[in-house]
């Protein structure tokens, strides 16, 4: 059987998955987001799960991760364990708000009461209910439906997940930390929909964190609106750490006013499939739009980067660098996009993607590209694909450092130009150490984990 | 200031295009549309052997179960193949012995497109095949070259009395299956060049094809095959105009390559089709498969390109690195002017060991052109050591044209080295005012920039193709400061 048919019957299992439950998903979340269900159903009829044939989806075959058996937990309450026993985030004096996910759901039993006022954080369900007005304003309105048979799907079963809203001109001195557990005894496909409002001249700093606790496999779609008004400043960091044998694709839809500032760094440190999406619009003059992204793989790991900057307004600045590591049989793949339409002058816009192959069966695939319609524009675009420079290699095994030591030195200091934009120093020096052992192969774990993934 | 580069703009994109006559020559057609009849009454109009019509009858039926290929970024408008003209040859004996016996309107023609067709302009130093519409009409320098052993003649002539080179090659680089307008050229081509360099000679002269569509409502559909033997060496040139036309015409062609061990293939083209007028009126589609094969170890093949010219060019020519250590390189230069659009690059596959190659590519966009570049560097698993280094700018001049660029890299071996990069961006002010101090105008100014950044590229070409496409950019782009 060809792709294109198992593409086919994989759709339609998807198709009767909402047809089963969509009484369950409609009654029991909230009406603003059971209005966008029908046209995502719709969509998603149309466009199905994107193969290869997909200019976007070239390098990734989606749907070899999405197939299997899975089974799906629609419940708005899910069953009442207590996380905050068996996991901790253990980076030492990291101070931040914690939110707790669970499977895709707001754990019932996150407390910050010192939040600052007028700072919401809550779970998606309850947001779409209790204030309305923002959530009518925001959410489903970056995404649409209509471009990725995956967007039509998390639209479609979106039932929960995190809720945050910042009012203008406020500023949360610590970070928001959203730790993504995905806890089973069975196999899992996990549905998360997040919305961001961060109101004009805001402030604030996002870490997501997606950890795996049980040996199982889950398949996550997770997708995140973020709306940055005027004169915002936005910061996500995102650790991903799963287990080899889940499959995580993520979307994250970054919607800039007049002079706000957002910047992603993306660290996939571990996972089988990782996928990420990142789109942003520049929608005001004198936007500033930075992502990164450092990615490790290894043994069977696929990971792949998809970038969209659109640049709609004039003035606009974007960077985008990204750097991958891969060994064993790991593929990567990189799909950067920069579109500057043609009212969109002095835009300045930059993206390079480097990355290390270390071994014979690791594969890299790049596609930087540019879509310029705008004649007073300065943009350039970089790819690299090697291995380690023999010639720096040289130099430190002449002043008698290991092989060993030597290649972990050079990889490390490929990564660092990542890690470097991280402004959370506490945060920043775990991750150097995690990369760092997980470049040694040491799987890297939080430590007082006790789930011993494989 | 401003008033002032409006008035270079008007005046540039006023600008006539330079080889839009007609000829008025007889011309034999054939009716339009394509079936299979229509392939036999070409194939039997050049009597051609029975594989031909087998060839051209198989590719056909490949093509009638293909579709348009959507994918580039180029806006084309249906074209109705059923209203092409596929077969135009100018009437006259169909093998001049001499050039007496040439129509000599057909030599006026070619006096005014500057082309060294009469054997006294030896001095110029170039083998000439000229293709009128569809048809060869002249292979200078034949005698010369046969002294060497080289075969470098009209593609019917190489069908009739070359068939076993003809069988071995036709199809080995550019199979009839390979793309929609490819199995369309396999099966309705009417001539092209044919070139032959036997084992350990270096063509001592350029040679060179000159491609020019007179009749109205044909398509002018050539196939040119180069083999290059071991040790072998040969410069290739390809020339091409049209008449200026309101309608569109096709041009769908098809270059193939063959290197074997230690060959160098060197392939330069000067593309000048009719652009079309500045409302985008007329002008060639011009949707080319070019590919080389370096079949053999230590080969070589160097593409060089200036597209200036067609309403729309649609081409990659490629290089496929199968021997251990050959070279393949792209050095193009892109102009897009008015409503023109080109989307065009290159593909670089390598499978041989310590392959290398070179991509340059210079784009430049004006007026409402749009201008896309399109490559791959593809590194199969076997090939190590490979190198590539590619470099692809966009220059923008003028408000409302663009520049892409769509770069592929795929890498299945780790010991590869891959480099790419771009940028996109406009003639400075800065550069502008700094030429302006020394006394040189706007238009000056301009045409020294665009001739500097383009220089890397034009300095690849042949001399006498240097000087040519150096004026051609002048007089797409001088003055038009964005």
């Amino acid at each position: 059987m060809d792709s294109e048919s198992h593409t086919y019957e994989l759709k339609n299992e998807f198709i009767k998955l909402y047809q089963q439950n969509a009484d369950f998903l409609n009654s029991n979340s909230g009406p603003l987001m059971n209005e966008f269900r029908p046209k995502a159903f719709d969509d998603f009829v149309k466009l199905g799960i994107p193969t290869t044939k997909n200019e976007a989806y070239k390098y990734t075959h989606i749907e070899e991760y999405l197939k299997g058996n899975y089974e799906v937990e629609f419940s708005v309450d899910p069953f009442r364990i207590n996380l905050k026993e068996i996991f901790k985030c253990d980076i030492p004096d990291l101070d931040t708000y914690v939110v707790l996910m669970l499977n895709g759901s707001y754990y019932y039993d996150n407390q910050m009461p010192s939040l600052p006022d007028g700072i919401i954080v809550c779970g998606l369900n309850e947001a779409s209910v209790r204030y309305p007005e923002i959530f009518r304003m925001h959410y489903g309105k970056y995404a649409d439906t209509a471009t990725d048979g995956l967007i039509a799907l998390n639209t479609l079963f979106a039932y929960d997940g995190v809720f945050i809203y910042i009012p203008d001109k406020m500023t949360i001195e610590k970070p928001l930390q959203i730790i993504n557990i995905s806890y089973s005894f069975r196999n899992l496909r996990i549905t998360r929909r997040n919305l961001i409002v961060a109101g004009s001249g805001s402030s604030c700093n996002i870490v997501f964190c997606d950890h795996t606790l049980c040996a199982h496999n889950y398949t996550t779609n997770s997708l995140t609106e973020i709306f940055a008004a005027q004169d915002a400043n936005i910061e996500v960091t995102r650790i991903q750490n799963e287990n080899s044998l889940s499959s995580h694709i993520s979307h994250t839809f970054f919607h800039q006013e007049e002079r706000s500032s957002v910047t992603s760094n993306t660290i996939s440190l571990h996972g089988g499939l990782i996928r990420n999406n990142f789109f942003a619009r520049l929608n005001g003059t004198g936007c500033e739009s930075n992502h990164y992204g450092l990615f490790m793989g290894d043994d069977n790991q696929h990971i792949a980067n998809f970038t969209y900057i659109n640049h709609a307004m004039p003035n606009c600045t974007s960077n985008q660098l990204f750097k991958g590591i891969l060994d064993e049989n790991a593929t990567g793949a990189f799909n950067g996009k920069i579109y500057v339409s043609k009212d969109a002058q002095k835009t300045l816009a930059y993206q390079k993607n480097s990355n290390l192959l270390l071994s014979p069966a690791a594969r890299m695939n790049s596609k930087p590209h540019l879509e310029i319609y705008a004649d007073d524009v300065k943009c350039s675009h970089g790819a690299t694909i090697g291995s380690i420079d023999a010639e720096a290699m040289f130099y430190l095994r002449s002043r008698g450092i290991t092989e060993k030591e030597a290649r972990q030195l050079l990889m490390y200091a490929f990564a660092y130009e990542i890690i470097n934009k991280i402004n959370i120093e506490v945060l920043r020096d775990r991750i150097i150490d995690l990369v760092d052992r997980r470049l040694r192969g040491e799987l890297s774990r939080c430590n007082n984990c006790h789930i011993h993934c494989q | 200031m401003e008033n002032s580069q409006e008035q270079i703009l008007s005046e540039v994109t006023g600008s006539e295009y330079k080889y839009g006559f007609t000829t008025d020559i007889e011309t034999e057609l054939i009716p339009a549309g394509l079936n299979e009849d229509i392939i036999r009454m070409i194939s039997a109009r050049k009597n051609e052997p029975e594989f031909m019509l087998e060839f051209r009858l198989k590719a056909y039926r490949h093509w009638k179960t293909m579709e348009m290929p959507r994918w580039a970024h180029l806006n084309i408008p249906p074209i109705d193949f059923q209203q092409i003209i596929y077969y135009a040859a100018p009437k006259s004996r169909p093998n001049p012995k001499s050039l007496d016996e040439v129509d000599p309107e057909l030599l006026r023609t070619f006096e005014k497109l500057g082309i060294p067709l009469e054997e006294q302009k030896q001095l110029a130093g170039v083998a000439v095949d000229v293709v009128m519409d569809s048809v060869s009409v002249k292979t200078t320098f034949k005698e010369t070259l046969a002294e060497l052993g080289v075969i470098f003649c009209s593609m019917s002539e190489a069908i009739r009395e070359h068939p076993d080179l003809v069988k071995k090659y036709l199809g080995s680089v550019v199979p009839y299956t390979d793309n929609f307008f490819a199995s369309l050229n396999s099966a309705v081509f009417s001539d092209g060049s044919f070139c032959y360099i036997p084992k350990g000679v270096r063509c001592p002269m350029e040679l060179s094809t000159y491609f020019r569509i007179n009749a109205a409502n044909t398509g002018q559909f050539e196939r040119t095959l180069i083999v290059a033997e071991d040790d072998s060496y040969v410069s290739y040139l390809e020339g091409c105009t049209a008449p200026m036309r309101d309608e569109h015409q096709l041009h769908a062609a098809v270059v193939e390559i063959v290197a074997l061990d230690n060959a160098e293939v060197k392939y330069s083209t000067v593309q000048n089709w009719y652009p079309g007028d500045k409302h985008g009126q007329g002008g060639i589609y011009n949707f080319v498969t070019k590919r080389g094969i370096c079949k053999g170890d230590n080969s070589k093949i160097s593409w060089t390109q200036v597209e200036t010219g067609s309403a729309i060019t649609w081409k990659y020519p490629s290089c496929i690195l199968k021997g251990d250590n050959s070279v393949g390189e792209f050095y193009s230069v892109a102009v897009t002017n008015n409503f023109q659009q080109a989307d065009t690059g290159t593909k670089m596959i390598h499978i041989g060991k310590n392959t290398r190659s070179t991509i340059i590519s210079k784009g430049i966009s004006a007026g409402y052109g749009q201008n896309s570049y399109r490559g791959l560097v593809k590194v199969t698993k076997n090939a190590a050591g490979v190198r590539n280094f590619t470099q692809c700018d966009s220059l923008l001049l003028g408000d409302k044209c663009g520049a892409h660029t769509f770069p592929y890299l795929e890498v299945e071996n780790d010991t590869a080295i891959i480099e790419h990069e771009a940028t996109t961006s406009k003639i400075s002010e800065d550069q502008i005012f700094y030429c302006n101090q020394r006394g040189l105008d706007n238009e000056t100014a301009v045409g020294l920039i665009v001739n500097g950044y383009a220089r890397e590229v034009l300095n690849k070409l042949p001399m006498e193709f240097a000087v040519e496409a150096q004026k051609l950019l002048q007089i797409s782009l001088e003055g038009s400061v964005g």
